[in-house]
């Protein structure tokens, strides 16, 4: 047993990390925030580098690697807030022709949400009667199916969603549980850069005569998000390896945690900086919350678990 | 990311679980929790099993892997705990195997594993608990002996000990007050050494005051250098943080299901909140086994000694393993309020877990200043 990353999968994080340094900096997501749309150059590009086709057979074009690998590349996608429907394209490569390369954007129905649904291609599943909503997230343009909320209800009542019976809660089959296992692991790479952010800030920003991370508060407050970070990586990481479904549940659950609580935990240390549209932590903010109810939401992910007890 | 195990590990799995099998029947019945003297003739007696098995090397000798596939296998077949060995043989044993001489290592090691010596810890004073290089416990060399003064509190297992892993301070005028402490193994039937157990809000009397009245140690007990005891300290809290709980992970998951199944008899299950919150639990004790695999194969890569990242570990787990004795009292509901019940008495320990070796404030000061290099402050 090595639970540590090999030299391969070292290299593959750290050559990931360049392209996307290299072509999704932070002036280009500022650019993309400004006028949203789907990049179909930079696509082709992470098609070209492998992203959509790396679990592909080497016979079949693609790159020959597995889960462990894919979670890896995930991560930091999440990390960069790479936009656009990656789960879709990359589950989809091998089976729509032109996933594989980039040359088509796939997107699916998930939860009751359709993501980038007019930038896509292909669409998996039936999408009659969508309507556009406002996304929360100004990079996620989001579509919302018919009887899935309609505003007719402000709370849901408790007897028409699946929450209430646990036997009504089926296991996610292979596809719908990857889907949620690379979900959470963009979560990850997510509540990682908002940790990175808030310990970089908590360095340069003085007050009372010095860095705010000497103090107490904000270092608590750092330390409590890498915890989030560290125990929903380990769970991803496991889950990618076990392929277990009810592992998958719990490292999704973990993850939404770890990116939505990093990125409030985060906009707190930046203080009154980080309520603004200038600083970034919004738009991790606001993806996590997206993210969180696609693949699989929490209540739903803590069913799941507590069936398999 | 490889979490599979070798064939001769999983070989070593198989002969362990026979010999559970085989073994945990015939054993005498678990002793009243509040008696100590009770508890320490029955846990010495299950080490004495072990070590005549061939087993009981597997805390400091054993590969980790092993060691991690010896403590879960026990926990999943509900075998005891090290209870009053937990000093000696996950603390003072691997201190001692790493900083100590050959013959310190030759007198001390075979004793605790063979369950024929029980050690408590000196380390915390009633001005030095959270801030323990504070200590003033001191120790003036006479001879060939460490005169030593002074008084320890939370002194675990002082009652039943034979031996005690002491800090005390040999140089007061030291440039820094971690620079002035040595760590001692001092033998409690010494005279001038008087123990007063303390009451825990549990009921037990698991740790002490002891008062020290110029107690004779013998020089050769020594481990490490003079002055040095801080970075031997250090050495044996890495353990303490980072492996000291392993086999607790694996049986909060027992708990767990055993949990699960008492709320399906019961009816508590039909309760969503109550279920989720399980199932919540159960996510995070299985990504807590996991962290476990990351920190232990860090170590194995690193040579043994467990990084900080022991304190992530002990942060979120002494956490949640508090959060699952409330969910359990919530499925027991009335009984939870009865000392006779399972689980209860463990509720009430649990909550000793934010504040025992190091509380919840030091840890999270220790992973932001060496872990994510925020600067030293108040």
């Amino acid at each position: 047993m090595d639970f540590r990353l090999t030299e391969d999968q070292r290299a593959l994080r750290r050559g990931v990390r360049e392209l996307l340094a290299g072509r999704f900096d932070r002036e280009v997501l500022r650019g993309f925030v400004d006028a949203p749309s789907l990049d179909r150059g930079l696509w082709r590009e992470l098609g070209d580098a492998g992203f959509f086709s790396l679990r592909l057979p080497e016979a079949e074009g693609g790159v020959g690697l597995g889960l462990p690998e894919a979670v890896l590349v995930f991560e930091e996608a999440g990390r960069v807030l790479l936009p656009g429907p990656l789960v879709s394209t990359h589950l989809a490569a091998g089976a729509v022709p032109g996933a594989a390369d980039g040359s088509v954007v796939v997107t699916s129905v998930d939860e009751g949400l359709v993501p980038w649904l007019d930038e896509a291609d292909v669409v998996l599943g039936d999408v009659t009667g969508a309507v556009p909503v406002r996304s929360v997230d100004p990079l996620t343009p989001l579509h919302r199916l018919p009887g899935t909320g309609d505003g007719a209800h402000p709370y849901p009542p408790p007897r028409t969603s699946s929450w209430g019976d646990p036997r009504a809660e089926r296991l996610p089959t292979t596809g719908l549980a990857e889907a949620t296992l690379l979900t959470a692991a963009e979560q990850v790479g997510s509540a990682q850069a908002t940790t990175d952010m808030a310990v970089s800030y908590a360095h340069a920003r003085s007050q009372f005569g010095q860095v705010i991370g000497g103090f107490q508060a904000v270092k608590h407050l750092c330390a409590g998000m890498l915890v989030r970070v560290e125990l929903a990586r380990a769970a991803v990481w496991a889950a990618a390896v076990t392929g277990d479904p009810v592992e998958v549940a719990g490292a999704k659950l973990l993850a939404d945690d770890a990116a939505v609580g990093n990125a409030r935990d985060c906009l707190q240390v930046h203080g009154g900086m980080g309520f603004t549209w200038e600083a970034d932590v919004h738009l991790h903010l606001k993806r996590a919350w997206v993210r969180a109810e696609l693949g699989m939401t929490a209540a739903r992910a803590e069913e799941t678990v507590a069936a398999g007890l | 990311m490889d979490l599979s195990c070798t064939d001769e590990e999983e070989e070593f799995r198989a002969r362990l679980r026979e010999w559970l099998a085989a073994t945990l029947p015939g054993l005498p019945e678990r002793p009243d929790p509040l008696d100590w003297p009770a508890r320490r003739a029955y846990d010495c007696g299950w080490q004495r099993r072990l070590y005549d098995a061939g087993y009981a090397d597997t805390h400091w000798d054993a590969s980790p892997t092993q060691r991690l596939i010896f403590l879960e296998e026990t926990e999943l077949a509900g075998a005891p705990y090290v209870g009053a060995n937990f000093v000696g043989l996950l603390h003072a044993g691997p201190t001692i195997a790493a900083e100590g001489t050959a013959a310190q290592r030759e007198r001390w090691l075979p004793p605790i594993l063979r369950g024929d010596e029980v050690w408590c810890q000196g380390f915390s004073e009633p001005d030095a608990g959270s801030d323990l290089a504070s200590l003033r416990t001191k120790a003036v060399r006479d001879g060939d002996a460490y005169v030593v003064t002074g008084q320890k509190i939370w002194t675990s297992h002082a009652e039943v000990a034979d031996w005690c892993e002491l800090l005390v301070r040999t140089d007061p005028d030291a440039p820094s007050k971690h620079k002035g402490i040595t760590w001692l193994a001092m033998p409690m039937d010494a005279p001038g050494i008087t123990v007063r157990p303390l009451r825990t809000l549990a009921g037990s009397t698991e740790f002490a005051e002891v008062f020290l009245d110029e107690v004779r140690v013998p020089v050769e007990n020594r481990v490490g250098e003079e002055n040095d005891g801080w970075r031997v300290t250090m050495v044996t809290l890495s353990f303490e943080r980072g492996t000291a709980f392993v086999g607790e992970v694996v049986a909060c998951r027992r708990l767990l299901g055993e949990l699960a199944r008492t709320a399906r008899k019961n009816g508590t299950w039909d309760d969503p909140v109550l279920r989720r919150r399980l199932g919540r639990l159960s996510a995070e004790f299985q990504a807590l086994w996991r962290i476990v695999q990351a920190n232990v194969s860090e170590a194995q890569a690193t040579g043994g000694v467990p990084g900080a990242g022991g304190s992530v570990f002990k942060l979120h787990y002494s956490h949640a393993r508090q959060e699952l004795y409330d969910a359990a009292a919530a499925v027991l509901g009335p009984d939870a309020l009865d000392l006779g019940r399972d689980w209860t008495l463990d509720r009430l320990s649990s909550l000793s877990y934010t504040i025992a070796a190091g509380t919840s404030q030091i840890q999270r000061n220790i992973v932001a200043e060496r872990i994510l290099g925020l600067p030293k402050g108040r």
